[in-house]
């Protein structure tokens, strides 16, 4: 391919089910990634309860799509950055989040880790590298 | 248009899929490919429920190069390449098979 | 006369929750609902907020809103009651009427 790939961050800031913005966000992510970009996800503010684990929606009669978190892997989006203040601020650790990870087809399929903790110095500076933010 | 399948109608949505996906039974498979001239055969019936699988983990039909990578992951590659699920799905293996598995079009699918 | 309040956006976005308990009066109830339960929780950073407001007023989580988005009852700030939907039917017939702080 000629095109220059660009790096594509997509920010999520909003909780899941409430709004639409966590699954529409979810699903440009996984359109866009038929077109071999360099995508990043960020996580900050009340974008992290997107990540829980143990999401059970059956009683609110909408759908449950945080099992298609676990697909991003396949979708080859391996960078997902999730901001520790804003976990901090909702008394919520890693142990409360999905485990995401990708196959390194490279290493007989070796899992590796998707999920990144970083604060929010090393957000800014995931922004800042980045060439096209889409916000959610 | 609805679809009929052993005397029960199933409804579909304009582009043939089936609007629920909890109503799928094998025969709906078997009508669709009628209708396309395909004959089911065993491998048509792997990815098929490869993807009806797929789906029930992840709540989305996967995209065609994502579907490849994972049946090479499964069945082997041999299998998991575009020239087997094209010659088994010649319209298209995401779009065609999660048709026949009664799931929505893929997403990812442009 | 009672008055069950409802709030139904994440504390953190909006300040929804932080105006209403403004509001409330001795002997009414609030029900956190949809992202509103997110203030439900233990351990957040408006756990004290709603602690406080526990001293005079009932305060209500939903369940099933809290099921969904992946936190168990045990989550819960004590003194906070889950309810169902039937609770929530309940509290709007117990109490003279229902504000919304959307």
């Amino acid at each position: 391919m000629s095109e220059t790939v660009k790096k594509f961050l997509y920010l999520n800031r909003r909780a899941p089910y409430g709004t639409i913005y966590a699954w529409e966000s979810l699903e440009v992510v996984l359109i866009g990634a038929a077109f071999d970009q360099d995508v990043s996800l960020a996580f900050i503010d009340d974008g992290v309860y997107q990540l829980t684990k143990n999401q059970d929606t059956a009683a609110i009669g909408m759908k449950n799509f945080s099992p298609t978190y676990a697909a991003l892997g396949d979708y080859e989006v391996k960078k997902i950055y999730v901001e520790k203040e804003s976990l901090e601020e909702r008394g919520l650790t890693l142990d409360d989040l999905q485990h995401l990870v990708w196959e390194d087809e490279d290493e007989d399929w070796a899992e590796k880790d998707s999920i990144h903790l970083v604060s929010r110095a090393e957000m800014a500076a995931v922004m800042e590298d980045s060439d096209v933010v889409f916000s959610f | 248009m609805p679809i009929e399948v052993n005397g029960k109608s199933f409804e579909t949505d304009e582009e043939g899929y089936l609007a629920n996906i909890n109503d799928w039974e094998p025969g709906v498979a078997e009508v669709m490919a009628k209708e396309d001239d395909l004959e089911l055969t065993d491998e048509h019936w792997d990815i098929i429920n490869f993807l009806r699988e797929y789906y029930e983990e992840y709540q989305i039909a996967p995209a065609v190069r994502v579907l490849t990578k994972a049946v090479g992951k499964k069945m082997g590659k041999d299998k998991g390449n575009s020239k087997y699920l094209y010659g088994l799905f010649p319209y298209g293996p995401a779009k065609q098979a999660c048709r026949y598995a009664g799931l929505p079009k893929p997403t990812g699918c442009v | 006369m009672s008055t069950l309040h409802t709030v139904n956006k994440s504390p953190f976005e909006k300040n929804s929750l932080d105006t209403c308990l403004g509001y409330v009066a001795g002997g009414s109830a609030v029900l956190l609902l949809e992202d509103g339960v997110y203030a439900a929780l233990k351990g957040t950073s408006v756990e004290p907020k709603i602690k406080s407001a526990l001293d005079s007023a009932k305060v209500y989580v939903l369940g099933p809103d809290l099921k969904a988005r992946g936190f168990s009852e045990d989550r819960v700030i004590e003194g906070i009651s889950v309810v169902d939907y039937a609770g929530f039917v309940d509290l709007a017939a117990e109490n003279a009427k229902v504000q919304a702080w959307l």
